[in-house]
């Protein structure tokens, strides 16, 4: 059955339905909460609550031209925006979304996901450097040097989940979750890891919302220095793409999250199992995301360096030892 | 070290205080108003272009062709032409020509009338591609209100 | 930043800030000489929006000019309007009665909270936060409400005449301000110091950045929040006083540190007084006319005259010279923002792009005030 083409095909449409629902959809869900914080309504006028303004925005992205200034450099400049939707929906191959469903069961799927979280740096860097624009070069050597100091707070996060489960594969992480919400990692009493558990999962909340460049760590896009950083060369659907692509980078980084710190795929109580938590984890997730770009002014570059090599980094370091410790005493 | 401590918790505390209050927000109304769904209340001393008062039986303009309000205006907005009355004494206007391209709603004109012939009108839905849409004939305006009165 | 920075001034590039750029709010344009991210040389360009209009008030009456006076500082136009009619007041002699002087003051001082909201919204919006630039707009909405009912505008106001005022205040505006003063004073401690105030994000991006020194203030002539975020006391309010300003109790909010922290701190405390200045102008208000006796057509003596006043952002003079006629024969501004963004080019040099952009923030410009 595994390696049957049908099942290939279905998770091929499968899944790329599910990402382009989401990057699509996760626009309108950001305008929407926005208003909601803002006391506002948000759009309203395409369809039953603004529902069809994505469609309405992709139509009107679509039939742009795609504009190619002078000067840049031109292959790499459309490249770019691609870079950016590839890794995040090839990272989709990897995450278990129930029991059963999930494209591949890696045995390195951990791995995998981070290296190609780290691919979407590269797209913003690219696209920066070919646009020609002196804001897009700053903002994709702001993005680099960010990126850089986020991986390392994470991976160390990583790493206790991992020493806790024994295993890099996410299917296998998140079945030592599975049976009520005492089980899951960030809630783990046994062993003492309530000590340190949840220091990880702030540690990991805060990288991802860097990783994936939102605010306030939305240094690469900061529109009030940067114009628009490294996207303010582009029209059309390659801002389309980069918009997409920042969407299902939070969709990737909430999948994440809830299968290493919240079970995964089980339900809080001990009872039926299934995908549906892992949506509404994922959403909520989401939600958190939103959330957050609407209530705080964005940071600094170096404040952003600072947190990650002050405070992330020896914390995490930190979190990683007394980990390793109360697993080598129980 | 003390305030590298302190940072972190203050900081954590301020941060979790900021997003109670958005999460509050978000649950309490909407104070917006769809506008072209919902009209909003206009005020009494609304400023729109000015239109001329005609009078109350004949619906002739009250103007008398004293030329205040052209005296009056800062942008030179307002040109207007009057013939000699047949009928008696003083003037009765011909031609009242607002620019509404140069004006800036000070209300000179209004005010500098001394014979209740201007007021503010209530339009404010001026859209137009041409710009010779905004140089108004005032006469012709009233004209046409007379008739829709009729 | 205050961390020694050695700039090199081989490798540097050119960035230029505006006309058209997110963060200046209008048309300036600063050319900034760049090593990476750091400034090493800031120049304002000024005069994209120069609509000289010193010069128009020689073409016309000096009621004729009072219209253009709002179209300056369009966030604190019934300022800009005060100081015209007190300074041709004072070269024609006009005699202004009681009530008319209170009703400018409640109707600037409105203004003034109004103007300082927006400052704050713009400013959160220059740091990247939009959600408080609609809590600001929110009550900026309910003041320009309350403004449009007596003014008849929402925005540049022409309100103010040789003599009094356009209109008399009624029940329900005053009873409109106390209610509005009330919802100010009940959404500040929380939507803007708990959300934004003391929120360490915001801390860490304006405090210790953008110092001004007292000597600076002075040598620029910098005025008003700027001034008064250096540690110099100085309000045209307070000092010169005008109008009916000596007859109420107010403070003059002044911080010593110098840095954009401070002058936040000064505008959200303005906000406070002039809502006690607003609140005693309503319990004081006499009886009266609103339009004391006025020539129609003024001819002042010839001769130099100088009013000034305390706009939200700084002291603003008018220099009237007459020669007789009904015209005003020379007009010049001291605008406030000139000289405070004069400031801008020898402060931001060796920051960083974003600090510099906090820092411009923080001194709230208003462009067309700048070029007039």
């Amino acid at each position: 059955m595994e390696t049957s083409i049908w099942r290939a095909l279905l998770y091929l449409v499968g899944l790329l339905a599910f990402a382009g629902v989401n990057a699509a959809w996760l626009g309108w869900c950001e305008r929407k909460g926005a208003a909601r914080i803002q006391r506002r309504i948000g759009p309203c006028e395409a369809g039953f609550a603004g529902l069809l303004q994505p469609i309405a925005d992709g139509i009107k992205l679509m039939s742009k031209q795609l504009l190619v200034p002078q000067g840049v450099d031109g292959i790499i400049f459309r490249v770019a925006p691609i870079l950016m939707m590839i890794p995040a929906i090839t990272s989709m191959v990897a995450i278990p979304f129930s029991e059963n469903i999930g494209a591949r069961n890696l045995e390195l799927s951990v791995l995998l996901l981070f290296a190609l979280a780290s691919l979407g740096m590269i797209a913003i860097l690219l696209g920066g450097w070919a646009s020609g624009n002196k804001y897009a070069i700053i903002s994709a050597a702001r993005s680099v040097s960010q990126n850089l100091a986020y991986e390392i707070p994470m991976l160390l996060t990583v790493i206790t989940v991992v020493l806790m489960s024994g295993s890099l594969n996410l299917h296998d992480i998140a079945i030592s979750q599975q049976g009520g919400f005492w089980h899951w990692n960030i809630f783990r009493v046994e062993n003492g890891h309530f000590l340190t558990m949840w220091i990880s999962f702030i540690i990991f909340f805060i990288c991802s919302v860097a990783e994936t460049n939102r605010a306030p760590f939305d240094m690469a896009e900061a529109e009030s220095e940067l114009v628009a950083g490294f996207m303010t060369e582009y029209g059309s659907m390659g801002f389309g793409l980069f918009m997409m692509g920042e969407y299902l980078n939070i969709v990737v980084g909430a999948c994440l999250t809830a299968t290493l710190f919240l079970g995964g795929w089980d339900c809080p109580f001990g009872l039926t199992p299934g995908i549906w938590w892992f949506l509404l984890k994922i959403y909520v997730l989401i939600f958190t995301f939103i959330w957050i770009r609407w209530t705080y002014p964005r940071t600094q570059i170096y404040r952003l360096l600072n947190l990650s090599w002050k405070i992330l980094i020896p914390f995490s370091l930190a979190n990683l030892m007394v980990t390793a410790a109360l697993i080598k005493v129980f | 070290m003390s305030g590298y401590w302190s940072d972190i918790v203050t900081g954590g505390k301020s941060l979790v205080t900021g997003l109670a209050i958005t999460a509050r927000e978000f649950f309490r109304p909407v104070v917006t108003e769809q506008y072209p769904w919902e009209v909003p209340t206009m005020t009494p001393l609304f400023r729109g272009h000015t239109e001329l008062i005609g009078n109350e039986e004949t619906g002739e303009p009250n103007c008398v062709v004293c030329g205040m309000c052209q005296r009056a205006c800062p942008s030179g907005c307002i040109s207007l032409d009057g013939k000699k009355n047949e009928s008696g004494k003083g003037k009765v206007l011909t031609r009242y020509i607002l620019d509404f391209t140069k004006c800036s709603l000070c209300g000179s004109c209004v005010e500098s009338c001394n014979f209740n012939a201007l007021r503010f009108s209530r339009e404010y839905n001026l859209a137009s591609f041409d710009k010779n849409d905004f140089i108004m004939d005032l006469m012709h305006r009233l004209e046409e209100q007379n008739r829709c009165k009729r | 930043m205050n961390v020694p920075v050695h700039l090199r001034h081989d490798e540097t590039f050119v960035l230029n800030l505006g006309p058209q750029h997110p963060a200046t709010h209008g048309v300036l344009r600063v050319k900034l000489t760049m090593d990476g991210e750091y400034i090493v040389k800031a120049e304002p360009v000024l005069g994209y929006i120069h609509r000289m209009h010193e010069k128009l008030a020689e073409g016309g009456t000096f009621a004729q000019f009072m219209p253009n006076t709002a179209r300056m500082d369009y966030l604190h136009a019934l300022a800009f309007n005060h100081g015209w009619a007190l300074v041709v007041e004072k070269a024609a002699g006009i005699e202004v009665p009681e009530r008319a002087e209170y009703i400018r003051v409640i109707t600037v001082e409105l203004n003034r909270i109004a103007s300082h909201l927006l400052w704050w919204a713009a400013f959160l919006l220059d740091l990247g936060g939009f959600t408080p630039l609609l809590y600001a707009f929110d009550d900026r909405e309910q003041i320009i409400d309350l403004l449009e009912r007596i003014t008849g505008s929402r925005l540049t106001y022409c309100y103010m005449r040789f003599g009094g005022v356009y209109n008399d205040i009624d029940e329900e505006f005053i009873a409109g301000t106390r209610a509005c003063i009330k919802r100010i004073r009940g959404r500040l401690p929380r939507l803007y110091h708990d959300l934004v105030t003391h929120n360490i994000i915001l801390i860490k991006r304006i405090k210790d950045i953008g110092f001004i020194t007292a000597e600076q203030c002075r040598r620029y002539g910098a005025t008003g929040p700027v001034a008064r975020g250096s540690g110099i006391s100085y309000d045209i309010r307070k000092n010169e006083p005008y109008s009916v300003y000596p007859e109420f109790d107010f403070d003059v909010p002044v911080f010593d540190e110098g840095d954009s922290m401070a002058r936040y701190m000064v505008r959200m405390h303005e906000i406070e007084q002039s809502m006690r200045i607003i609140e005693q102008a309503l319990d004081k208000l006499p009886d009266g006319p609103v339009m004391g006796k006025a020539p129609k057509v003024l001819k002042p003596e010839a001769g130099y005259y100088y009013s000034a006043v305390e706009t939200a952002r700084g002291s603003l003079g008018y220099r009237l010279v007459c020669n007789g006629d009904k015209n005003p024969y020379k007009l010049k501004l001291r605008s406030p923002t000139f000289s405070n963004l004069s400031l801008f080019g020898e402060v931001a040099e060796g920051m960083l792009l974003a600090d510099a952009l906090a820092f411009m923030g923080s001194l709230d410009l208003v462009i067309p005030e700048i070029d007039r």
